[in-house]
């Protein structure tokens, strides 16, 4: 890893088409440390892609994606990259939290088993450890009392705070967060996104896909626009939300705003 | 309609309700005026608010229902009075060999060449299931074909094959393909009656159980996948722990089903001579002629096998639903409510209509 300015995400040239359809078009992204980068752009534009491309649950077509160094998915030997197998790809996401806009819980297990599974089974931590680990988290989340219920008895807003304390349990160095409130009840955004605003506080890098300009303006430290796969603006929000110099972008948020 | 839910209407116009005319439908807002004033019930006027709020619920009738159930209990009754009461069907006789020993003999071989069956079947078809569902396509190719092949060809075929292989190929070797053998054997020796119905119908097995789990895997969410991707988990773990068990309340259903059918199925071995639960009646009444009894012998066993196989598919099918209700339990319901609610002599419990497993 070289000095301590690089920054935590590197994303270069990053290109994915589904068919014949572009969905990214040459994205290049930095996110620091601590930083939290907030995607905004129309649905197709390729906010979702580029996230997926970051954890690899999507691989890309040309372009990389570097996390602390290492090129995501891919293993880097002189002029070549040799993609990874499943188990070293695995342990790279490992590092990367992802909470979904559907939260995605495992329905069959209990809010404490869904969080306790993956630090068991892969940062091989004791099961009574984990679980201690787990109810603070939960504590966190404020779902403290409901270790043992099952995902459909709690509400959508509810179920993403326990996703993401599913996601931070495995210590991840980066969280991404692929529209987390757009399933919810209006009245339930705002618990979700106190408890994104709270991990902002605490110091942790995120990449956050969202609609909630209000929200961007207040955690963001760079809000990037994307527009039919690329970037067509990126800086601090009160320049690129208050005084977009792209047209699309103007013409988006007088429509979200 | 939303002026039947404004409060304001209902005060403002009493006074103003026109008399009640036929059948000629009225405004709302009058309606609801009428309403207020609480007039008598009568046969043209409009029934209030209070007197519907107090008015007794009484059921739809359905004497077509009791109608249909009496005709069916009658044929009911007639036919297990025949069975029962026909001496020709010899009762005392199925008591005697009931419990004898050579039956119970064949019930043990037919219970664990059942269990046996499906145990290798369901190992075999979880394979290929994964096969089809890989991104190799020559293992998608190769599980195809297979399920194709074996769906077609009966299984008494399959079993009769077996059986005769030594007929196609006299003999096997080990050895590098198309290369130097290392050993070889005669395989007139190699399978019995019992090891070409094990293994011809274990193959058969497979290629139901393959695609059982293969739907059942269709049927979990993509994103439950992604969601233990996202966290690392391996994918033999998420296999097991994510999906399979998401995928178990599509699979329980169809793999009873199948399980019940290979337990009666085992019985087409008596054709190569496997001492099973219905070739040992056979053996018996080949020498007594009492056929119908010792019929009757092997067809209450495979009654009280299957009753059995059936509870408890229930409880399997009752843990697999944890989680699937707001409350989170499996339903409350236990067997003998779910029983009684399926059978009308015993009356039925809450809810309407046939409660389901």
């Amino acid at each position: 890893m070289a000095g301590g300015e690089r920054p935590l995400v590197r994303v270069r040239g990053l290109r994915k088409s589904f068919g014949g359809n572009v969905v990214l078009d040459g994205v290049d992204l930095d996110v620091r440390e601590g930083e939290v980068t907030v995607l905004l752009g129309p649905s197709g534009s390729g906010k979702s892609t580029l996230l997926r491309c970051v954890n690899h649950l999507e691989t890309p077509d040309a372009g990389f994606v570097e996390i602390g160094g290492d090129i995501v998915g891919y293993h880097q030997n002189g002029a070549r990259l040799h993609a990874l197998r499943s188990r070293a790809v695995t342990r790279q996401r490992a590092q990367v939290g992802m909470v979904f806009q559907q939260f995605n819980l495992f329905p069959h297990m209990t809010l404490l088993e869904n969080i306790t599974e993956a630090p068991v089974a892969v940062r091989r931590l004791p099961r009574k450890q984990a679980a201690a680990r787990a109810r603070e988290l939960l504590e966190r989340v404020g779902l403290g009392s409901r270790e043992d219920s099952y995902p459909r008895q709690l509400s959508g807003g509810q179920q993403q705070r326990v996703a993401i304390a599913r996601a931070l349990a495995m210590e991840p160095r980066l969280l991404l967060f692929d529209e987390p409130t757009s399933a919810l009840d209006p009245e339930l955004v705002g618990e979700v996104l106190a408890v994104i605003q709270d991990l902002a506080l605490g110091g942790m890098t995120m990449i956050v896909v969202t609609h909630e300009i209000g929200f961007a303006r207040k955690v963001a430290d760079t809000v990037v626009f994307l527009d039919g796969g690329r970037i067509i603006e990126s800086g601090p929000p009160a320049d690129v939300l208050t005084d977009p110099r792209h047209e699309r972008a103007r013409s988006f948020l007088a429509a979200v705003l | 309609m939303t002026q039947y839910d404004t409060p304001g209407r209902s005060v403002t116009a009493p006074g103003t309700a026109p008399p009640e005319s036929g059948p000629e439908p009225p405004d709302p807002g009058p309606e609801q005026a009428a309403a207020d004033q609480a007039p008598p019930l009568g046969l043209h006027t409009e029934p209030s608010d209070k007197d519907l709020l107090a008015a007794r619920l009484v059921p739809a009738r359905h004497p077509g229902q009791w109608l249909s159930a009496g005709v069916v209990l009658v044929l009911f009754a007639m036919l297990v009075h025949t069975v029962v009461a026909n001496h020709r069907f010899q009762w005392p006789v199925v008591g005697d060999y009931f419990l004898r020993g050579s039956i119970m003999h064949g019930l043990e071989l037919t219970l664990w060449l059942t269990a046996a069956v499906m145990a290798t079947g369901y190992l075999l078809g979880i394979g290929i299931a994964a096969m089809r569902l890989s991104g190799n396509p020559v293992l998608r190719g190769l599980s195809f074909g297979y399920v194709w092949l074996i769906r077609s060809v009966p299984p008494l075929v399959q079993l009769l094959f077996w059986y005769e292989l030594a007929s196609l190929y006299p003999r096997l070797s080990v050895g590098i393909p198309f290369g130097p053998e290392f050993a070889d054997f005669r395989t007139a020796h190699l399978f019995s009656g019992i090891l070409a119905a094990y293994v011809g119908l274990s193959l058969d097995v497979a290629a139901f159980a393959g695609e059982i789990v293969r739907g059942g895997i269709l049927a979990v969410d993509p994103g439950q996948r992604e969601a233990a991707r996202a966290l690392g988990l391996g994918e033999g773990r998420i296999f097991r722990r994510i999906v399979l068990p998401q995928a178990m309340p599509a699979i329980v259903p169809a793999s009873g089903n199948l399980l019940i059918g290979m337990l009666k199925a085992t019985s087409i071995v008596s054709v190569i001579a496997v001492q099973d639960l219905l070739y040992s009646t056979q053996l018996i009444y080949n020498q007594n002629f009492l056929i119908m009894p010792l019929l009757m012998v092997a067809t209450l066993w495979y009654i009280v096998l299957t009753t059995l196989l059936s509870i408890g598919q229930f409880y399997v099918e009752r843990y697999y639903a944890r989680g699937r209700d707001r409350q989170g339990r499996p339903p409350a319901r236990g067997l003998w409510q779910v029983a009684r609610a399926n059978i009308p002599l015993f009356g039925r419990v809450a809810g309407p209509g046939p409660v389901g497993l």
